[in-house]
């Protein structure tokens, strides 16, 4: 008789809403929150190195002679300690997932002079 | 009695998740001796803790196993609290207990709905990770991530959970709470089911004690040994603990307590969400393991008693991590129980133990 009592779960399923999502043309909304990929804010960006540090899985690159911020995002395992080790606040992790893609690459985010540094090397 | 002969069981076999090698010597159609061979899943992590300090490793930790990864990471993590004496606040301790039984909930499902898969009961298959699903839900909501969770941090977690969650949460699990007795009470007094489990593998409670069985597999033979019965942490402030044993110590048994393992999942999360306390979530930790410094570390994973080691040498890498993980143990009972069974129900007894490789191999 067990199995009649989930048949009646079952069967009420029928006249609810679908569990799932027809996924690709539904897409679920991301949660706030949710751990997606990492960027940074390179206005406020100090290329101090931190970050790059505390990687565990090393995927962080700071060059600071080319002044560029570049991070791998298929290496970034989204640990988020990058994001509470920045001293600036600069980086932070947004809730969509990486794109798909064919290829791996390494996101580059070139960093400014910053104002200050900028009017000491003119003056 | 026939010839005896040698089925090679697995590493790819529809009933494992994950690579399990067994000789099955066999005469006629009863499984006289079981041969276990591990090592397909190796990775080396334990050696990864020379190059990746205290703090990163636990990522690798959290990575030993997808569906352990909670407890991987809660259980390294107080063994280097423990090696560098520090203190974690109630509140981390709690948000700790929650996400920690919130992951046995989830492990428990999914493996009912593997082993509802295995004798061929579909729907129940799909009802169980349906219910799995709204956890995983809690989980993306509160930590940001599905499996792997990364919010255990040496010294407390990295993310609170506010009032409102906490209350949103208590209520999914109310939730489904109805939907999961009806499965339970499905599973458990099903005849095609009890057909397949009753009387089937059983393992004497002298005999688990004698292998020093863990987890569901040891307290379904009638051995009362859960290390959250310790009371450390939050599972100290719990009113009342009682591990759930069943004493026939066969298939069904295993089923049983691990289906009133979730209810009673349940109720924890359901009291310490009611009784958190305030604070921080988290202490600055400074330094680094003394040189020489050792400690060790018991935790119940969804699977059993996982104990861990580390020992510090002064840097902030470690000299030694080591796991011991609750299928380790079990694997010697799985052979017993093997033995004298129809080949038949070679699928049912091995998925009853859920072996879980990635976690022994590391």
């Amino acid at each position: 008789m067990g199995s009649f009592r989930l048949g009646g779960m079952t069967f009420g399923s029928l006249f609810k809403k679908p569990e799932t999502l027809l996924y690709p043309f539904q897409k679920k909304e991301p949660y706030v929150g949710q751990k997606g990929h990492v960027v940074n804010d390179v206005s406020e960006c100090i290329l101090c190195g931190i970050c790059q540090k505390t990687c565990p899985c090393r995927c962080i690159n700071v060059d600071k002679a080319a002044r560029t911020w570049s991070i791998a995002p298929f290496m970034c395992v989204q640990c988020g300690s990058c994001v509470r080790a920045c001293p600036t606040g600069c980086l932070s992790m947004r809730p969509e997932y990486t794109p798909v893609s064919g290829t791996k690459y390494y996101d580059e985010f070139p960093v400014p002079e910053r104002e200050k540094k900028a009017a000491q090397t003119a003056s | 009695m026939g010839k005896a002969s040698v089925i090679p069981f697995g590493p790819q076999h529809p009933v494992l998740p994950e690579p399990l090698h067994l000789d099955l010597v066999v005469e006629d159609e009863t499984v006289v001796d079981c041969i276990p061979q591990i090592g397909f899943v190796h990775r080396g992590l334990e050696k990864l803790v020379e190059t990746r300090d205290y703090n990163q490793f636990i990522y690798v930790a959290e990575r030993i196993c997808g569906i352990c990864a909670m407890g991987h990471s809660l259980g390294y993590a107080e063994t280097v609290e423990s090696l560098m004496g520090v203190e974690v606040p109630k509140r981390a301790e709690y948000l700790r207990v929650i996400w920690h039984e919130l992951s046995r909930v989830h492990s428990h499902l999914l493996w009912l709905g593997l082993a509802a898969d295995a004798f061929g009961f579909e729907s129940m298959f799909m009802h169980c990770w349906r219910l799995r699903e709204r956890i995983l839900d809690i989980f993306e909501k509160t930590t940001g991530g599905r499996v792997i969770l990364s919010v255990v941090c040496v010294g407390g977690v990295v993310r609170d959970i506010d009032a409102q969650t906490l209350k949103e949460i208590v209520a999914v699990l109310d939730d489904i709470r109805g939907d999961y007795e009806k499965i339970v009470k499905t599973l458990l007094t099903d005849t095609s089911v009890k057909n397949r489990t009753v009387g089937v593998g059983s393992i004497s409670r002298e005999e688990a004690a004698a292998l020093s069985m863990v987890g569901p597999f040891g307290r379904a033979s009638g051995l009362p040994y859960d290390v959250r019965s310790f009371g450390r942490g939050a599972y100290g402030d719990l009113a009342d603990f009682q591990p759930v044993t069943d004493d026939q110590g066969d298939c069904f048994a295993r089923v049983k307590v691990r289906c009133l393992e979730v209810l009673q999942s349940f109720d924890i999360v359901k009291e310490l969400a009611a009784r958190i306390p305030e604070g921080d979530i988290a202490v600055k930790v400074k330094g680094n393991p003394a040189d020489g410094a050792q400690a060790s570390n018991v935790l119940e994973q969804p699977r059993g008693e996982c104990y861990y080691y580390a020992r510090g040498n002064g840097s902030k890498y470690l000299d030694r991590m080591r796991m011991r993980t609750p299928t380790s143990q079990n694997l010697a009972g799985m052979t017993v129980a093997l033995k004298g069974c129809d080949l038949a129900d070679v699928n049912m007894i091995i998925l009853t133990i859920d072996p879980c490789i990635s976690c022994t191999e590391r």
